[in-house]
């Protein structure tokens, strides 16, 4: 069954383990991670995931649900068809020499991207955006020869003044707010 | 104050309420078994192999719904437990699996007996602990059985290294524990109560698919309310026997595989579906796209991944079952559906799901109704994984809450036996059989010695065929009778529990089996009876292969010669 890539953003214990839960599940229950970037949320002790994924609405809809169920996991949206922002950084080290580094320059300039290194025969480039902008950039590249690449995977996150846990108020009644543990 | 890890450990399961815990010692346990005599309330069943042990467990929490907690060593004792987390997982059981891992220095080394048990049970615990700090134990503890217990029951592993057993640290209870991330929902939500209500007010054809969450939430008085205030049929899943008693008149038996024609029917032809506590099996639901596609699903369950996983429902209702059916029969109206009824009680009529023929042989059948009938329906079933097993649950009548265990998601033969002996623990005072074959009671068949050493009033009936009977069947029917890797010369299992010091008898003629079942029932501890049944007896009806609901192969077919192997 083919679907479309869905853009799944997860609040999850910072603890050893939890990503291995998560990738875990999502191989058990036969979903392939496209991308998976995590990092520290706004909330101490919390990481947040996005993972990005191929599947019909009901068939990620049943994935979110089982990530959900997990103890370590505090909240798991399907973002996919909010309104959002995504991003995502590559760095990509492209071969280059004389003639052909300043049509490189050019090109990077147009896409507003940056020269992090440079070396006799090559130029390291880093760029920020959307998919499409760095697949497009690459692919402007690739004639020149690139010898490395490196891309952390898509990050989101929703317009507007709502945050993941906010959102939530209604559905769970305020289920997480903490309990002061003794 | 300080305590060692062990004395944490324990003293956390006192708290708890434990009084039994299963298991096998070894190298990394010894310092917490060592600590055992300090803890007199817990009482330690020693069973003769870890998946015995875990199955014990599991037959405890299933007889008792108290949570079951098995023990083993690092290593092999803790892959042994395997089997039997992975059945509780599927059946939702309250389980706490407490295993020794290699001392905290030796982590990571391939040390010996050394395996990554928190890494191989992720798949198939609720949630898994590898303690590294001991004083965080009695929080692991606490946290441990409030997973267990609540919400979808399930199997919870907490791995110990020896070294934090033996470390003794300052002690702290934990009054309150915060899991900020785990708040199962108990009440539905009212306005998909009120849906739900609307759509059982407006049904004309309803049945009601129980399933073990009823079992699980003890809902009993609240499905018969709901099931008589609206006149609904109700028809159990396997795991659902005994949700309501089976002589109840809107009791109409179970579903799925090898269940009732009728029950087939009637969920097949069904305007409306009412599902609670259950998760539509494969082995439930036959060929899932061609299950009931015309009727309108209420879908009851606390596991909110449940819904919609398998087929696709009309109104989800989120929720604990006692707690959601009390709210419902609230605003449920009284109504009568006596031409559907009188419906399922013709199918029921014209298609006999449970004739017994007349044998001079004996047959399967014929045992499990001869049980039934000389213990009265009081007795607690216990089944082992195969034809014995539909066998069982189609012969006995179940008029008690809670009456079957079997193994139904995962279905591992050699459940039986040792699942047995966990029920019978956790109910000394009650008739428990298990009804096995004699492929699976093989499985851990070493289990006999555990219910020797604890005296143990256990009765065994081996419902003997010489066949991995199951398979068997399937060579019969799809494999063109070949019997590959099927037929079993087994023991004398008599002498085998004479051998563990078991009394036991043998029954060949149809004339033996009631005697027997006489005598082991006047044996004031266990015996065993060998029944040498019918050897290429089928379980009927069945499903055919692939088919839906009602493609069904019922046991007048083949004598008819309809089915050609």
């Amino acid at each position: 069954m083919t679907g479309n890539k869905h853009t799944l953003v997860a609040l999850v214990e910072d603890r050893p383990g939890v990503l291995n839960r998560m990738a875990s599940l999502c191989r058990r229950r036969g979903f392939n991670i496209e991308s998976i970037a995590v990092g520290h949320s706004e909330t101490p002790r919390l990481s947040r995931m996005t993972i990005v994924v191929d599947g019909t609405n009901a068939m990620i809809e049943q994935l979110r649900k089982q990530l959900d169920k997990l103890v370590v996991t505090m909240k798991v949206s399907d973002i996919t068809s909010d309104n959002i922002v995504v991003r995502e950084l590559a760095l990509i080290k492209v071969k280059a020499n004389s003639e052909t580094r300043s049509e490189i320059i050019q090109i990077v300039d147009i896409f507003r991207a940056d020269i992090v290194d440079v070396a006799e025969e090559s130029v390291t480039v880093e760029v920020t955006g959307d998919e499409d902008k760095i697949d497009s950039l690459l692919s402007l590249l690739r004639g020149f020869g690139i010898k490395e690449l490196s891309r952390t995977g898509r990050i989101a996150m929703t317009r507007g003044g709502t945050s993941l846990l906010g959102e939530d108020k209604d559905k769970t009644g305020g289920r997480r707010q903490k309990k002061a543990a003794s | 104050m300080k305590m060692t890890g062990a004395q944490m450990m324990l003293d956390g399961l006192v708290k708890e309420g434990v009084e039994v815990t299963f298991g096998i010692q070894g190298g990394k346990v010894i310092p917490l078994f060592d600590t055992m005599p300090q803890f007199p309330q817990i009482h330690h069943v020693l069973t003769r192999h870890e998946q015995g042990a875990a199955h014990a467990a599991e037959g405890y929490a299933r007889a008792t719904g108290k949570v079951g907690v098995c023990i083993a060593t690092s290593g092999p004792g803790a892959t042994n437990l395997v089997t039997g987390i992975a059945d509780a997982f599927l059946d939702s059981v309250p389980m706490v699996a407490i295993t020794g891992q290699v001392n905290r220095p030796d982590i990571g080394k391939d040390a010996f007996q050394e395996v990554d048990i928190t890494g191989i049970t992720l798949p198939i615990t609720k949630h898994n602990y590898l303690v590294l700090d001991t004083p965080s134990m009695p929080r692991i503890v606490r946290e441990a059985f409030y997973l267990a217990r609540t919400g979808r029951p399930g199997p919870v592993l907490i791995d110990v290294p020896g070294d934090v057993f033996m470390e003794e640290t300052e002690f702290h209870y934990p009054k309150e524990f915060d899991l900020p991330s785990y708040k199962p929902t108990l009440r539905g939500h009212p306005a998909q109560i009120n849906k739900a209500a609307k759509v059982i007010n407006d049904a004309r054809q309803p049945v009601i698919l129980a399933g073990r969450g009823v079992i699980v939430s003890g809902a009993y008085a609240e499905l018969k309310e709901l099931a008589e205030k609206a006149q609904i049929p109700v028809i159990t899943t396997l795991l659902g026997i005994s949700a309501i008693p089976e002589s109840h008149v809107l009791s109409y038996g179970w579903l799925g595989m090898h269940g009732m024609v009728h029950a087939n029917m009637a969920t097949d032809a069904a305007d409306t579906i009412i599902a609670i506590g259950m998760r539509f099996d494969d082995r439930a639901t036959a060929k899932v796209s061609a299950f009931n596609t015309r009727a309108r699903i209420v879908h009851i369950d606390i596991d909110p991944a449940e819904i919609g996983k398998n087929i696709k429902v009309d109104v989800p209702i989120v929720g604990d079952v006692k707690t959601v059916l009390t709210q419902l029969n609230k605003v449920v109206e009284t109504s009568q559906h006596i031409d559907w009824i009188s419906q399922l009680d013709e199918w029921r009529r014209t298609h006999p799901s449970l004739n017994i023929r007349d044998s001079e042989s004996v047959l399967p059948q014929y045992v499990v109704r001869q049980i039934y009938e000389a213990t009265k329906g009081e007795a607690t079933i216990v089944t082992g994984v195969g034809q014995h097993q539909m066998w069982a649950a189609q012969y006995y009548h179940y008029d008690h809450p809670n009456s079957l265990i079997t193994s139904g998601g995962l279905g591992t033969m050699g459940f039986g036996l040792p699942a047995a002996i966990g029920a019978q623990v956790g109910r000394p005072e009650a008739i428990v059989w298990c009804l096995d074959g004699d492929g699976s009671f093989q499985m851990t068949i070493q289990e006999l010695a555990t219910i020797q050493q604890e005296r143990l009033p256990l009765k065994i009936a081996i419902l003997n065929n010489g066949f991995l009977g199951m398979v068997r069947q399937w060579q019969e029917l799809f494999f063109g009778k070949r019997y590959v890797a099927t037929p079993l010369s087994g023991p004398d299992f008599v002498k085998v529990a004479e051998a563990y010091g078991i009394p036991g008898t043998m029954a060949k003629r149809r004339e033996d089996v009631i005697p027997a079942i006489e005598q082991a029932l006047s044996e004031p501890g266990p015996f065993l009876i060998d029944f040498r049944i019918e050897p290429e007896e089928n379980v009927y009806p069945m499903v055919k292969l692939g088919g839906s609901l009602v493609e069904l192969l019922e046991g007048e077919d083949v004598k008819k010669g309809v089915v050609k192997s």
